[in-house]
């Protein structure tokens, strides 16, 4: 281990984390490999070790024998300063190399927030931050996640997005690049070759022309990219590589526990969310296959918890089945299953009811509208009869805690929405009391609220989100008209919210923006121990850009978007047809009662939607 | 069989891994091994397992013991061979073997130590390092949970000398385990505290070997 490392590790909190040797972690010999990889997470081990996406992907792309692909993440402040003082590099956990020292630095951007990380964690490397500085064809920087969906905020530093599920995609442009390094292509031979592949994005190639008012006229495309990048899928949940004996992190993570992904996409369309639409269209895993996978994951890892992870696991077909197989496994070993996103329905309930012997603490649920009008208008399909139904079953069971979560802000919002939030929340106060078990253990009601922020590719991208001052008058309002005392009401700042807003349908401009942030000392703004309003708005201001252009701004119907060369599938023309739905306040039917020929099956090429 | 030890070794990366940490880690490789331990009975079942002596952070150590017990007798060879493969790198299982004296029955640690000097002459040290330690008494502030208090750690060190090998100065030392247990870093503290001059700039530590108070190896 390196000297200074040494002094240093000991100094620092939780140092295992800095450390890497973890059991199960893929080393390789250096001069054995062609191409090395340095899998950078723009956030904290903690984080980034719970990161299913990270755990796959680190497997598929050590599968190629030329490849070594090593894990970093971002260290936290104070080993983020001792690093500094001792002229310590960014490391890969694995070797402990600089990654410097690697051909390819790949991040995964899953939030808009860690893109003054990325910029870091380059830096950290003694990598130059912009793209157009990095004339060489290595080291090449890559990047994909969510967040990369709209590629713009970041275009200037990163030199290849990758848009959709990199199984296959990754591999493919690895071993591009393989060739490339070995016959010694010049960068931009490399990336003209890199944007025949599907899902590859060169920002490079796109060059956007504004009008006089900062709106995009359109984009200069280089002779040879293609007009627009269609995200990749998988099309065989069945048949794609899993990786079943994954890293046990020798510390503790933030979800310390077997992942088993039930399916990608999702039924619903709620209009808010940009998960239920960038990752349609719907592909299932056989429950024979999940069942099996599980069992081995947890054979291999040896952990006590299991977790069926999925946008909406109700909507899984066979989800009793496989709970009922894994259950048979888990019980007589004490092995914990956990079902995230459970709709409030009957069938959850019952299912909960099976998997939660044990532990009956809380139970959470994300109404995310007060009235049954708001709730149309955003298409959650939750009616209060719903909810309530299942509060009576829950607090019949025994559960005491609830935690409810809901938006402000949501387009067509009134104030007689905003009441209802306190509304329901009497009403299931009121069904503890009729319905409780054990009165005597009382009931503790949580309601949350957050800012809603505007995503791309959502039937909402053209909405503009509420000013700061309008939702804390909303928050007021709903804080005064709680009155119970066994409700309680928390509020996310919205501070955060309105950053979100400005990177999250940020244009190439924004990029200035982050640098600036950056450069004042902006890392780990995830983290509210890090984040910094005013220097949010100092770096805006240095760089001549209005932040409520990004926010507070309604689109013409026809504007060109930042991610408009971004295909996810989902047509423009039905996103604007149900943000039209919206506004009557009209639900729309979920994928298993009636397609709604969103377009996301095209992707699978004469496959079958499972929606 | 009741209860078996484990001796295991802690070393390079592993020693960062803190001991909660270890022993999270080391009850999920029993799970992969398929080694079934005994749990606690309750409301909130945790194995039975004990890691004697606490590690800290940053301290080699080749004499670890643990103590568990098994749902199912399976032999210590049986045990040992299934678990070797299970383990995340620097811990090495060296030994599984019956239980037959208790873990108070520990009383002395022998210890090394390298002592690192950026800017002064590592090789002048070790005689200095000798003469301050050849004293009777060496009291050092200590923060307790009652606020700062004095103590004096010579009387936990049995036996240490220094010498200078490879440009650093090696310490070896048998200190007190337990009742009272002394932790060797103090040993490094000691001198930042009372002899600036001769405390090095850094320290690190390892176990070699636990004894009972006959200095026989503790088995």
């Amino acid at each position: 281990m390196d000297k200074r490392l040494e002094r240093i590790l000991p100094k620092v909190q939780k140092p295992a984390r800095y450390t890497g040797g973890e059991y199960n972690q893929i080393t390789k010999n250096k001069d054995e490999v062609e191409l090395r990889l340095a899998f950078c997470f723009p956030d904290t081990y903690e984080i980034g070790m719970s990161n299913l996406g990270m755990g796959i992907l680190y497997s598929t792309m050590n599968e190629l024998p030329y490849v070594w692909c090593e894990r970093v993440y971002a260290p936290w402040g104070d080993m983020y300063e001792q690093m500094k003082q001792n002229g310590v590099a960014l490391y890969a956990l694995e070797s402990g190399d600089p990654i410097s020292e690697h051909d390819v630095l790949a991040f995964s951007i899953g939030y808009e927030m860690a893109y003054s990380t990325v910029l870091d964690m380059m830096d950290m490397a003694g990598i130059p931050i912009h793209s157009a500085d990095r004339e060489d064809l290595l080291p090449l920087v890559i990047a994909g996640g969510t967040a990369a969906l709209n590629p713009e905020p970041m275009a200037d530093f990163i030199d290849i997005f990758l848009l959709g599920e990199g199984e296959e995609m990754n591999n493919e442009l690895l071993a591009l690049l393989r060739t490339a390094k070995v016959e010694g292509w010049p960068k931009q031979a490399f990336l003209e070759k890199a944007s025949q592949i599907g899902g590859v994005y060169v920002p490079s190639f796109y060059k956007p022309i504004y009008n006089d008012d900062f709106t995009i006229n359109h984009f200069d495309v280089h002779p040879g990219a293609p007009e627009k990048v269609t995200k990749r899928i998988i099309a065989d949940m069945n048949a794609v590589h899993f990786p079943l004996s994954p890293i046990v992190p020798s510390t503790e993570v933030v979800h310390d526990r077997v992942n088993l992904e039930l399916f990608r996409g999702c039924v619903r369309g709620c209009r808010f969310c940009q998960a239920g639409h960038v990752y349609r269209p719907i592909r299932a895993k056989s429950p024979e296959l999940l069942a099996e996978q599980g069992k081995a994951l947890l054979k291999n890892t040896g952990c006590q918890d299991i977790t069926l992870l999925s946008l909406s696991s109700s909507d899984y077909r066979c989800l009793s089945e496989l709970c009922d197989d894994l259950l048979g496994y888990c019980e007589p070993r004490s092995i914990g299953l956990s079902l995230p996103s459970l709709r409030a329905d009957n069938f959850s309930m019952d299912i909960m009811h099976r998997i939660q012997k044990t532990r009956k603490s809380g139970l959470t649920f994300a109404p995310e509208a007060g009235s049954q009008r708001l709730r149309d208008a955003i298409n959650k399909n939750v009616t209060e009869e719903d909810l309530l139904h299942t509060c009576r079953l829950a607090f019949e069971g025994g559960w005491n805690t609830i935690k409810l979560y809901f938006m402000l802000g949501l387009p067509t919002e009134t104030d007689e929405d905003i009441l209802g939030i306190a509304e329901l929340a009497n009403q299931v106060l009121h069904t503890w009391r009729l319905y409780a078990k054990n009165k005597n253990r009382g009931v503790r009601i949580t309601v949350s609220t957050s800012c809603f922020v505007p995503k791309p590719h959502s039937p909402f991208q053209w909405e503009q989100q509420v000013t700061m001052e309008e939702y804390i008058r909303k928050v007021h309002l709903l804080r005064d008209n709680i009155k119970a005392k066994n409700v309680v009401y928390n509020w996310h700042d919205p501070q955060t919210s309105y950053i979100e807003a400005t990177l999250s349908r940020g244009d190439r401009r924004m990029g200035s923006v982050i640098e600036n942030v950056w450069r004042a000392g902006g890392r780990l703004e995830a983290w509210s121990d890090y984040f910094s309003f005013d220097r949010w708005m100092k770096a805006f201001d240095d760089a001549g850009v209005d932040p409520t252009f990004y926010a507070h701004r309604l689109r013409d119907k026809d504007e060109v978007m930042p991610w408009d060369n971004v295909d996810v599938g989902v047509r423009r023309a039905h996103l604007w047809h149900e943000r039209e739905q919206a506004y009557k306040s009209e639900l729309s039917p979920d994928c298993r009662k009636q397609c709604s020929a969103c377009g996301a099956a095209k992707l699978l090429k004469g496959g079958k939607c499972d929606g | 069989m009741d209860k078996y030890i484990m001796r295991f070794s802690k070393t390079g990366r592993a020693v960062y891994i803190s001991h909660l940490d270890l022993m999270r880690t080391i009850t999920r490789a029993f799970l992969r091994a398929e080694c079934r331990l005994k749990y606690s009975e309750g409301f909130n079942p945790h194995p039975n397992i004990s890691i004697a002596l606490p590690l800290s952070v940053g301290c080699e150590s080749v004499c670890e013991i643990m103590d568990f017990k098994m749902l199912e007798d399976m032999p210590c060879d049986e045990i040992k061979s299934r678990l070797s493969t299970q383990m995340p790198e620097g811990i090495e299982v060296l030994e599984v073997y019956e239980a037959e004296r208790k873990v108070k029955e520990i009383k002395w640690l022998c210890v090394s130590g390298v002592f690192e000097y950026d800017e002064r002459d590592a090789a002048a040290m070790a005689e200095k390092l000798n003469e301050f330690y050849s004293a009777d008494s060496v009291v050092i502030t200590k923060k307790t949970k009652r606020g700062v208090g004095e103590s004096d750690i010579r009387p936990a060190i049995k036996e240490i000398s220094f010498e200078w090998l490879d440009s650093d100065v090696r310490m070896q030392a048998v200190i007190s385990a337990q009742e009272p247990t002394l932790n060797p870093e103090l040993i490094a503290d000691a001198l930042r505290q009372l002899a600036p001059d001769i405390a090095p700039d850094f320290a690190k530590f390892k176990r070699l070997e636990i004894f009972d108070e006959n200095m026989e190896p503790f088995r």
